[in-house]
């Protein structure tokens, strides 16, 4: 890591950045799972059996974790950019962390 | 601390290697007389920039430890680990030698963020003493006026190593003073020079400017400032 | 590498995100309580125009602040062009938005 860097809200830009692509690379696999409730109920219930496997509850977590994070993370920037200044930025994106991490977690104990 | 600290010099300029002296060490030493020792008792060819030593005049920034600092104002019981620090030319600037980098693509990006004030009125007019100290627009200015144009922020900025059209947080914060200047006469354009492929809406709010600016500025407020300036503009169908 | 337009649509779609994720993520934490089946899910949404309606904007916003936030991103790591840019920016909102679209027909059509 360059010394540069070395500050939490270069961290909270890195975990948005990191956020938004891993949600924008999974949303293919998403829709394409999705439609075959069209006419393929079937397949549709073979993907969903998937979710009974621990690991892919992980991932479900994992996947609500980022989708809540940048969301939050996003919230922090439009306020910073809209509202007035406040010196708070390390405390909201510290937040934006913690609420996401404890809606996600409240996610996967509904899912186990 | 260590009777003597070992400084690694950039030597060179894109290309290069860090060359490692034992520089005696003194009380209240600052990374400035690290590298000014080197130079008059060493190595009289290292190149480097300073001129007021005191923080007032922006030329002796340097990336010390990987972080952009003011050398003449940092002291090095603050940055040396185990008695060995290393000095790097700015970053995001090309070297022109050693530890001189060439500040022209900074300053060529003020021009372009129409960091030149324009006066609405001409000499002849009356002198307009007009200027509320109070005045939300003056208070704004204030914040972003102190300046010292040391590119620190520059160098500090991940979105100027990104995209080589992005203005950076001091040209945009140059704007944003002068957008606030209740005298000046060329708003629209100014803001139009800031809302292109290189401008502010692309500052990602990382913060590295307001971090490692010495004069605890904040050019990410400044370019906020601006976002919302030029949005305002564009809706209402003033620039673009 | 974007404009004023572009920012305030970024802005703007995600703005229009916030209450939708919020929705997904509460109904996400209810479905998933008795584990997921096809039968649970389209029982909810088939033939209902309030949930076309809430994942067809949905659908549509992710896909225009996804090609937009996937622009600066390739602008920023792989240096492209401004017109390569745009044709990678209009691809991935016309290819996010079909899936995403499709997908919503295919969970609320009768």
């Amino acid at each position: 890591m360059k010394g540069h860097r070395k500050h939490a809200l270069w961290f909270a830009f890195a975990l948005h950045r990191a956020s938004g692509l891993l949600l924008a690379l999974f949303l293919p696999v998403h829709f394409w799972v999705l439609s075959y409730a069209l006419n393929d109920a079937a397949t549709l219930d073979g993907f969903l059996r998937w979710t009974d496997y621990t690991a892919v509850k992980i991932a479900e977590f994992g996947l609500v974790f980022l989708l809540a994070v940048h969301m939050f993370g996003g919230l922090r920037l439009m306020a910073l950019e809209w509202l007035p200044w406040s010196h708070r930025q390390k405390t909201y994106a510290a937040s934006a962390v913690a609420v996401s991490f404890c809606l996600s977690t409240m996610f996967f104990l509904s899912a186990v | 601390m260590t009777e003597t600290l070992a400084v690694s010099v950039w030597r060179g300029a894109a290309e290069g290697v860090f060359e490692t002296h034992e520089v005696p060490a003194q009380e209240s030493q600052t990374v400035l007389d690290l590298v000014a020792w080197i130079q008059q008792n060493a190595d009289p060819t290292l190149a480097y920039r300073y001129a007021c030593r005191v923080g007032m005049c922006g030329s002796c920034a340097m990336m010390v430890n990987g972080v952009p600092r003011w050398t003449c104002r940092t002291h090095i019981s603050k940055v040396a680990t185990s008695g060995k620090v290393e000095v790097a030319p700015l970053r995001n600037l090309p070297i022109i030698k050693d530890l001189a980098v060439d500040m022209d693509p900074f300053f060529d990006k003020w021009t372009k963020a129409e960091g030149m004030f324009a006066p609405s009125t001409s000499r002849d007019a009356p002198i307009d003493t007009g200027v509320d100290p109070a005045s939300s627009a003056r208070i704004a200015a204030d914040e972003a006026i102190e300046c010292i144009n040391c590119a620190i922020c520059y160098a500090a900025c991940d979105v100027v190593s990104a995209n080589p059209e992005y203005l950076g947080p001091a040209a945009l914060n140059r704007t944003w003073s002068l957008v606030n200047d209740v005298r000046d006469g060329r708003l629209d354009e100014r803001l139009t020079a800031v809302s292109g492929p290189g401008g502010c809406h692309n500052c990602h709010s990382q913060q590295g400017c307001v971090t490692h600016c010495p004069n605890e500025l904040n050019p990410t407020a400044s370019i906020a400032g601006l976002k919302r300036a030029t949005t305002m503009a564009a809706l209402k169908g003033r620039i673009l | 590498m974007i404009g004023v337009r572009l920012y305030l649509l970024q802005r703007i779609t995600a703005l229009i995100m916030v209450p939708l994720v919020l929705g997904h993520i509460a109904v996400m934490i209810y479905a998933v309580q008795n584990g997921l089946s096809a039968v649970e899910i389209l029982g909810r949404t088939k033939g209902s125009i309030l949930w076309a309606l809430f994942y067809g904007s949905f659908a549509v916003a992710v896909a225009l602040h996804s090609a937009i936030g996937l622009r600066a991103i390739a602008y920023e790591t792989f240096g492209l062009t401004r017109g390569t840019l745009g044709v990678l920016t209009v691809a991935i909102f016309t290819a996010l938005g079909t899936m995403g679209l499709t997908a919503v027909y295919a969970v609320t059509a009768i």
